[in-house]
Formats: structure tokens, sequence, C-alpha cells
């Protein structure tokens, strides 16, 4: 009976919640039955910039079914306090689309009325009867680069500036022997993701529930609290299931408050699921990026001189602004480097943050710069890598707290088989198709944030964990069940893991890779809380087995306690039994120590990346990839494997297929829907391999995990990029690569 | 979406007198397009006549032809042995088309009606002469890069989108057609408009038509024949050049010749300049290649969409390598 548990932590455990998935069980926020619920539809304008002149709303109005039109004319004005300090995932500087609260139109698409029905088909069509007239103003819609302008102090202060600069690169760049230098674009993309945007709010008095989709329920009722200048305890935000959001669902959109104005208009619960269309205007998307790189070596490869300047496009109300140019400044030792940042603003919704963001983009333009610079150099792209292998986080000037990405080079090229590559571009050919070899470094920084958890054991010998973290499909459910199991030596089967909830303890946002580190460390300490209770409580029981015993005595194990030396194993069940208990219960929280000041933390890999190019038709098909990283501790090999699988999924699609066709006469995104907006589909997806180096890093937390997800995408579009020209010889920088560019 | 009435019939006659009244009456099969342009307000009727209970679902061959059931499925007609063995160009065709999910719901009778993909018509926020005749082509100098090179006026670039009819104008085929006057039949090819001035009328079908079958003669099946399509992903993506080519030979000799393309004209475009080329010749890499040449003859590219001039040239050269052996 008393074998030994296997710890969980380390095992490729499937998904706890993978069968309610399959079945349909899993309730996602659009598929809450709140009992009297009302439909919403929305109006957008149509012009890019103006004043909205007139609403006739009669004919709305007249539809059977309708309860209520919305407009600036008659919505209740909000407060829309500012928060005292802005949260990382919203716009640093400007202010939030404030909905119907004023005639102005600032983007195509900007909700200019709401028509809430009894069912979806009576709002979508009284929607379509609203007309709306425009006075329309001159509106900026082009991506131009002499409007750039340096971020404002509020994101100089989040770490984009607008210039950084170490040593000379210029004077470096002008004496180095061999330099490259190019323009890179990456253009607007969009998420996309599966499960539409969806807000169910519903009032009872004054109190607010919401069921929403959202990667981060404490932040969503503390904007919806400020919005309506109402207590955040009075607001209730309700989350368990994201069906895939990328970054779209870390900030709280116009819509979510849509919702909350429409149920209170209304005096009923009101649901608001955007169209597919609608997600190009009222969610973000990454914003269309122009680069410059230009890097200036010694003969050997030593680089001397980095100099990369990036313009990205942003809203015309709001200043949204990314770490594009992070790898420019420390993926490589460099004497010399200098960035410069520009904003453009333009008249569009606001961009946000997309997986790997500004961190993928950087990599993209700086990672085929290397592969050109190798080039330029007749040197191996792994060799020059290693040549300017970073030692320490020379911006910061910190040493890493943990970096094995020379190990990351080494088995990805072996498992690869990067040795068989022929150097010479349209050297290697099998059926009549060029085929490329082609690599790129991946990195992307790991942060953790304070987090709180609750842990509680019942008398069935199960656990119960709660935080209101989220997972938008990464695994979460499966790797904190995993660590509380281990924490509580329980089985993964008698620990449930719920989450998504704000009357569940604090969680930060569920982004930038932060959530096993910052949660997961989280529900260890509350594990080990509960432990600490349990241990002095079955001590004190005089009748209890351990009385008297000290707590070093005691081992917790194999779902109970044993005396440290030998005896009985006393399980959970029995303990709790006899002291009457029904539960016990234990809190914990984590937060960041000194680590983050005195090292620098990040997630590495390299990516291989092998095409096949049609010589005559241009088309790009990638017939393999392999990442090898350096991950931290692997929690479950499973899910981050598919982590990184499914970020080089999305990266085959911003290396080949990914862009908002974009009209500036509109300033419209015109291909706003899956059929014509290209995501990459089963079949583009055929050999995908990742593989984990040895890696632990407890200086970072006691965990020793990194982060996965947005890794996952970096470094992947520049690898498959390198390899298109090495296949044909052609180097296309305009991303993305479509077959027009190789004909 | 505007409201509208919903019937099921389940007789050629009954779904004809529904439509033919005029009443703002439309068809409805396998609602794949149908469905997304309501949604988008695309489209508007006030009554959708749904004509799946109609049983003209199958695959029949006769002596002198392969009658295909309109309402048949894209996977079932794919799948189809006799469709497989004689007219392969059709079963690629169709294998090539969107998904296999949408295969199951679609129709043949609604894949060759279904509408352009020109990102202008499928908004309906912006202006279309095909949509609402008279507003305008934003398509002329705007996102145009999967529009027509071939077949537009200063009216209208729209792609017609499908695979089918490309591959079926390759083996003269016919659709049967009941209308309120009775029946006739159609060339594939002269079933779709050339959008002059009038962009919005994309067929020769009237008020009432209902086609009840696709009709493939036996000599063309006779014929080798064969489909490539060229798209940014390898599959559940429109062409952005296609060609169907059918062709009688005599050893290395074509003896007849058939050469259609797709994704790059205002309708399923047929290369009749190129056939000629290629009747009474051997077929070897040299004829491939002055076919090709000569397959963008009069194309007319506006800014995004230029590229397919030179990927129509290369897909007709690589579809007549194909279908000879020879790449
Ligand atoms: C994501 C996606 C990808 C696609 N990719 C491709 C592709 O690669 N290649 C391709 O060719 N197609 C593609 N399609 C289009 C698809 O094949 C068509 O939508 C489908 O074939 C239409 O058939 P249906 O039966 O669903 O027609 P419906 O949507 O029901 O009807 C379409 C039109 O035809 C009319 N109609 C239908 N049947 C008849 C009839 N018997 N007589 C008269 N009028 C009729 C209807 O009134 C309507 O106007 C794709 C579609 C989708 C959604």
């Amino acid at each position: 009976m008393n074998v030994p548990l296997a710890k969980a932590v380390g095992q490729p455990v499937s998904r706890v919640d993978g069968p309610r998935k399959v079945t349909g069980h899993a309730r996602y926020a659009g598929e809450f039955d709140v009992p009297g619920m009302l439909h919403a539809a929305l109006v957008l304008s149509t012009v890019p910039k103006g004043a909205v002149a007139a609403i006739d709303g009669e004919a709305a109005r007249q539809v059977p079914g309708v309860h209520v039109l919305v407009t600036h004319e008659n919505a209740p004005r909000l407060p829309y306090r500012r928060m005292a300090q802005r949260p990382q995932v919203d716009a640093q500087s400007g202010d939030q689309l404030q909905v119907f609260q004023g005639p102005e139109i600032h983007f195509n698409g900007q909700p200019v009325a709401v028509v809430v029905a009894e069912t979806l088909e009576q709002a979508v069509h009284a929607a379509s009867l609203v007309t709306v007239t425009y006075e329309e103003e001159e509106a900026s819609t082009t991506f131009d680069i002499d409007r750039g302008k340096p971020p404002s102090s509020g994101n100089e202060k989040a770490g984009r500036p607008a210039e950084t600069s170490m040593g000379d690169a210029d004077a470096a760049f002008a004496a180095a022997p061999v330099k490259v230098e190019a323009i890179y674009t990456q253009p607007r993309e969009h998420h996309n993701a599966i499960e539409p945007h969806v807000t169910i709010a519903r009032w009872d008095g004054d109190v607010l529930t919401l069921y929403d989709k959202t990667q981060w329920v404490d932040n969503d009722r503390k904007e919806i609290a400020h919005v309506f200048g109402i207590p955040e305890e009075s607001i209730r935000v309700v989350s368990p299931f994201v069906g895939g959001a990328f970054g779209s669902a870390l900030r709280t959109w116009p819509h979510v408050t849509v919702a909350a104005l429409a149920a209170k208009v209304a005096g009923r619960p009101v649901r608001v699921e955007l169209t597919r269309r609608e997600l190009y205007t009222s969610v973000g998307f990454r914003p269309h990026t122009v680069q410059r790189v230009a890097l200036g070596a010694e003969r050997d490869g030593t680089l001397t001189a980095i100099i990369q300047e990036a313009w990205g496009q942003t809203s015309a109300y709001e200043e949204y602004a990314e770490v594009t140019l992070d790898p420019a400044r420390n993926t490589y030792a460099c004497p010399n480097v200098r960035t410069r940042y520009r904003l453009i603003e333009m008249n569009t919704n606001s961009p946000c943050p997309m997986r790997g963001p500004g961190v993928a983009t950087g990599l993209l333009a700086h990672e085929t710069a290397m592969d050109e610079l190798a080039v330029a150099l007749g040197m191996d792209p792994v060799e020059l890598r290693l040549r300017n292998y970073a030692e320490k986080d020379q911006h910061k000037d910190l040493p890493w707290s943990s970096k094995a990405l020379r190990e990351c080079y080494r088995i990805g090229a072996e498992r690869f088989g990067w040795s068989g590559r022929q150097p010479e571009p349209r050297s290697m050919r099998e059926d009549g198709q060029l085929i490329g070899f082609g690599m790129a470094t991946a990195a992307y920084p790991a942060h953790r944030s304070e987090a709180s958890a609750e842990a509680t054991l019942f008398s069935d010998g199960t656990a119960l964990i709660r935080s209101a973290a989220s997972d938008m499909g990464p695994g979460t459910y499966t790797s904190i069940t995993q660590v509380a199991a281990d924490a509580l030596g329980l089985p993964v089967e008698a620990v449930r893991f719920e989450l998504g909830d704000t009357d569940m303890p604090f969680a930060p946002v569920h982004g930038g890779s932060i959530t096993l580190a910052s949660v997961g460390t989280a529900v260890e300490a509350a594990c080990r809380v509960l432990l600490e209770d349990l241990s002095n409580v079955v001590r004190a029981d005089p009748d209890g087995p351990f009385a008297n015993l000290s707590a070093d005595d005691l081992e917790w194990r194999d779902g109970g306690a044993v005396r440290r030396g030998g005896g009985e194993l006393v399980t959970f069940e029995t303990l709790l039994r006899g002291l009457r208990l029904d539960r016990i219960v234990g809190q914990g929280d984590s937060a960041p120590g000194d680590e983050s000041k005195t090292y620098s933390s990040c997630a590495f890999g390299a990516v291989f990346a092998e095409v096949r190019v049609d010589p005559d038709l241009g088309t790009v098909r990638v017939h393999r990839i392999v990442g090898a990283y350096d991950i931290g501790r692997v929690v479950n090999p499973k899910t981050a494997h598919s982590q990184c699988i499914g970020g080089m999924v999305g990266a085959i699609g911003m290396a080949l297929l990914e862009q908002a066709e974009w009209d500036e006469r509109f300033g419209r995104v015109m291909n706003g829907n899956l059929a014509e907006y290209l995501v990459p589909v089963c079949a583009d997806v055929r050999e995908l391999d990742a593989l984990f180096v040895e890696s632990e890093d407890r200086i970072f937390n006691p965990l020793g995990v990194k982060g996965v997800a947005e890794l996952g995408i970096c470094g992947v579009a520049p690898a498959i990029g390198n390899a298109v020209y090495h296949a044909t010889g052609r180097r296309i920088r305009d991303f993305p690569i479509l077959p027009e560019k190789l004909l | 979406m505007v409201p509208f009435a919903y019937i099921a019939v389940a007789t050629p006659e009954a779904a004809i007198r529904r439509t033919a009244e005029g009443r703002g009456a439309e068809y409805v099969a396998g609602g794949t397009d149908m469905v997304q342009l309501l949604q988008e307000g695309v489209r508007a009727p006030l009554e959708l006549v749904d004509i799946n209970g109609i049983a003209f679902d199958d695959v029949s061959i006769a002596i002198d032809g392969i009658r295909i059931g309109a309402m048949a499925r894209l996977a079932d007609v794919a799948d189809d042995p006799a469709i497989r063995e004689r007219v392969p160009v059709v079963s690629s065709a169709l294998q090539e088309s969107a998904s296999p999910q949408v295969r199951n719901m679609a129709t043949v009778g609604g894949n060759l009606l279904q509408r352009t993909r020109c990102l202008y018509f499928r908004d309906a926020t912006t202006p279309c002469n095909r949509r609402v005749p008279g507003s305008g082509c934003p398509a002329l100098e705007g996102q145009n890069r999967i529009n027509a090179i071939l077949g537009g006026s200063p009216r209208c670039i729209a792609a017609y989108p499908g695979d089918l009819a490309v591959a079926l104008v390759a083996v003269d085929a016919e659709v049967l057609v009941a209308g309120p006057t009775g029946e006739r039949t159609i060339t594939v090819e002269n079933l779709h408009r050339l959008p002059g001035d009038a962009p919005h009328l994309e067929t020769v079908l009237e008020p009432g038509d209902l086609i009840t079958a696709i009709w493939i003669p036996l000599a063309a099946a006779g014929r080798r024949s064969h489909y490539l399509k060229v798209r940014d992903r390898t599959t559940f993506e429109w062409a952005l050049a296609s060609a169907a080519v059918s062709l009688g030979m005599n050893g290395d000799t074509i003896l007849e010749a058939r050469v259609a393309v797709g994704g790059v004209a205002t309708k399923p475009w047929r290369l009749r300049h190129v056939e000629e080329m290629l009747v009474d010749r051997r077929l070897d890499h040299a004829l491939a290649r002055a076919a090709g040449e000569r397959a963008a003859d009069g194309a007319e590219p506006r800014g995004r969409n230029a590229f397919k001039v030179t990927l129509l040239r290369r897909t007709v050269e690589r579809a007549l390598l194909q279908i000879g052996g020879l790449a």
C-alpha cells in the first residue's frame, strides 16, 4: 500500500481540464446561462476621424424585441476615474477610449451605439437600421515614419526609451571592416484566438457581476470600478476558461464597459459578443513596425556596433509602446550599441501586446540582420552567435540568474542536423524544391509578480487550490495542480485547482509568461502554510498519533504524515477526522525579492528551421522546426512542449502569412475575417520539435522555473526567413514572405 | 442581418415557384457561403428557400456522360470513383477546395454560384459596385492582391474564386437549369458574366432558375486532365492562381486541348489562344514554356495583384509539365 508517490513536477501529466474541454463541460465566459439575459449588437463608426453629427435610431427602436438603444446622446455619464498607477497591460499614456461619452470619432470601427434586444438576431437587425451621419475630419491613416515621435515619459519609465546608447555605435559602425545595414518591416498582426471576446454583465442592485473573457480578472474588476466610479468590492469577475487570447484579453476593452453600461440602462443582464470582424477594431493587435538595423563586426565576427531603430504604430488617443529594442541591447555582447524608438500616431484602435510582444518583433529584425552579417562574413550563423555570446545582461549590467543558451545551440543543431547544411544558397534541392536551413536565437525576459493562493485540505484526503489566475491555454490548470500535489504530498488526482474569479486570492496578469513563477510559488507557499498549521494542530493534540513531537520530527509525504526515522504513515483523512476537522486552510503569498535588482532573468532558445521553396511559384512550406530551450525547471514536459510548438505555429504565420490589409482611405483593416487573414492550418504544420536543456533557476524563484509561452514564438520567424534566404539566395525583409516576393 | 422567412422545399417545382415570384426569395443549399453573406450584411433576402430536400444529390454515369446532381456535396463528388478516374481535374479541384468540414456541407450547385472574395465586396461598410450598384470600386486602387488581372472592367475587378467551375470549363461541362419556363442547359463557360458595366449581374441565370445538375460529356471525360492550384498556405485557401488542363493525346502529341484558369479572372477563364498553340504539337518542356508565356496575354495588373501575371504564366507551364509527366 505504501508505495511512495512519484513527484508530479517534471512529469508529462495530461491536461487536467482536457476531458472537460473535449466533452464541452468547460464553461467559457460566453456560455454562462444568466436568467433574463438580453443581447447586444454594436453600431460602429465607418469613418476614421471626426464626430457623430446625428444618429437616427427610430427604425431600430421599432424593431420587435428591442429594449434600448444607447448612444452618446442618452448614455449615463461615466466618471472614468484615472488609476493611481496604470497597470502594465494598459497603454502608458493618453486616455482610454470612453464609450458613448461624446461624439468624437478616433477610428473606423469605434462603437457609436449599442442596441439591446431579447434575441441576438433582433439586436443585430436593429443595429443595422441605425443611421449615423458624421462630420468627417482628415485622418492620419498612413504609416509615415517621418511623423514618428519619441515615446512620452510614461513609456520611458516603463522601459521603452526613445534613445539608448552605450559606447559610440555610429563611429564603430563607420569603422567596422564588415557591416550590414537594412530596413525590416513587420505588418500589423491580429491575435485571432478561436474564442471571440464575450462579456455578460449583470447588476444586482449596485453589485455587478461580469462573465468575461480575460487574462486578468483582478484588473478587469479594477478597471471597471474606475470607469463606473464604484468600489471594487461591488464587482465580481468570473472567467474560468479562456479559449486562447495571445494577449488580446490582457486589458479591459471598451466592449466590457458597453456590456455593463447597457445592462445598467436596460435593467437586465446583457451579453456582448464581438464578431470576428469586430475583433479587428475592438481589441488590440501587434503594431505595424519598421526597423532599421546596422551591424558592424571585425573580420573574425566579433560585433563592434549594433544600431537598431524602430518605428511602431500607435493610436491617436493612446500611446502604446513595446520593448522592441530590448533584443538589440542584450542578446549579444557588443561594446557599442545605440537604439532609437519612435511612435507613429494613427487613427486606429490601440495596439496591445501579442505573444512575445516587442521582443518577437525586435528579434525578427535583429536575428535576420545577424544572418546577413554571417553571410557577409562567410561564417556559420551558429558560430557567429557563439562568438558574440552575452555572458551577462550588458544593458542592465547584471549577471544572468541562469543561462544555458550555449547548450541550446549545441543540442538544437545536433538534433536538427545543422552540420548537413551546405552554406551556399540554392545549393540544396529535393524533388524540384529548393531546401533551406536557417536558425536564430530566441530569448524572452523572465519576470514574476506578487501573487496569492489558498490551499484547502479536506478530510477525504483531497485538496482544493484557488487563485484568481487564468489559463488561456498554456496548461496552468495542470502545472499548478502538479506543484500543489508535490507540495502537499498528494497524487495529482487528489488535487483540484480553481482559477479565474475575483472572489479568489489575488493573482497577477496571465501574460508575459509569468504565471508559473508567480502563482506557482504562491501555491507552494500556501501549501507550506497549510502543512505547518496542520503540523501544529496534530502535535498539540494529546490523543493524536503525533502528540508532543517537534515539527522537525514530522515528515509530510504520500498523502499524510510520518514520524521521521520510521513509523506508520498516518493519512490526512485519519488526521483530520481525529481532529474532528472537515478541512484545514492555508493562505500563501509570494513576491519577487531583490534578485530582480541583482540579476537579470531570461528564458533562451535556439531555433532551427528547414523550408522548401518552389523555385518557380514562390511558395514556401516549412518542412520542420527544431527548438532547443532553456526555460528553467520543466514542470510539465508535455504542456511545455505544446507551448513551444504552438509558438512555432504562430511564428509560421508571422513569417509567411499574417498581415492586416490596411486601406488608408478608410482607415480600416479590409481582410478582417479568417478566410482572408491567413494563419497556418494543420497542413502547414509538419514536423515541429522542442527540446529542453537541463536548467533550474533557483535564483529567480524557489520553483526554479522561468517561462515558456512568449519564448515559443520568439526567434522562429527569423529562423524561417533565414532558411528562405538559404534556399533561394533572396533576402526578404518585408514580412510576411509571400510567394510574390520570391517570383 | 435582416429577418427573413425560411421555407424548406422538396421538389424543384416548389423551389422555382417561390423564387420566381420576385418576392426576394433566394435558394440556400449547404449555406456555407450564403450564411456568411447574411451575417456580414452583404445580402438580405426576404425569404430563404432551403433546397436540401430535393434529392438531386448523386453522381450517375450515362453512355454519353456523367451527371452530378446539384445538391451533391463536394466531399462526395471528390471521392466518387467515376469522377476520380475519368475526370481527375474535377476531383482534385474539389479535393483542394475549402476544408473537409466545408466540403461535407457545401453543394456543387452552390459552389458554382459562390460570390467573390474581394475584400470590398465582403465588408459591407465600404463601397462596392457589385454589392451596391453605382457605389464605386475601391479595389481598383486598394487592397487588391486577390483580385483579377483578366476580365475586369473600370467598375469591378473582383476575381471569381471557385475551383470547381474552372475544372468544369476544361471538361466542356454544362449546367442543367430548371426555371419558370422549363429546362435548359448552359455551358459552365457561359454561366458567369463579365462585370462590364453591371458587375452586380454575376451569371446568366434568371429569377427562379434552379441548377439541377452538372453534365460532363464523355468525350471530354476521355481526355487526360489535371488541376494545379497555387496558394499562400498549403490548404484551406482560394487560389492565387490555378490551371485546369484537359488534353486529348496520341502518344506525346496533343490532339485536343482545354486550358482554363482560376483565381486570376473575373469569371472562370478559358485560354483559347493557348489551347490553339498546343493542338497538334508534342508536349515537351519547350511547348509548356511557350504556352505559359502566353497565358497572361491581355492581363491588366493593378498594384498588388501584379504578381499574378508571372504566377499565372508559371502555373500554366507547370500544369502542362505535370500532365505530361515532365515535372
Ligand atoms: C472557409 C471557406 C473556404 C473555402 N475555400 C474554397 C476553395 O478553396 N475553393 C472553392 O471553390 N470554394 C471554397 N469555398 C467556398 C465553398 O466551396 C462554397 O461556399 C460552397 O461550395 C457553396 O455551396 P453551398 O451549398 O454551401 O452554397 P450556399 O451557400 O447554400 O449557396 C451559395 C449560392 O448559391 C445559390 N444556390 C445554391 N444552390 C443552388 C442551386 N442548386 N441552384 C441555384 N442556385 C443555388 C444560393 O442561392 C447562393 O446564392 C470555401 C468556403 C469557405 C467557407
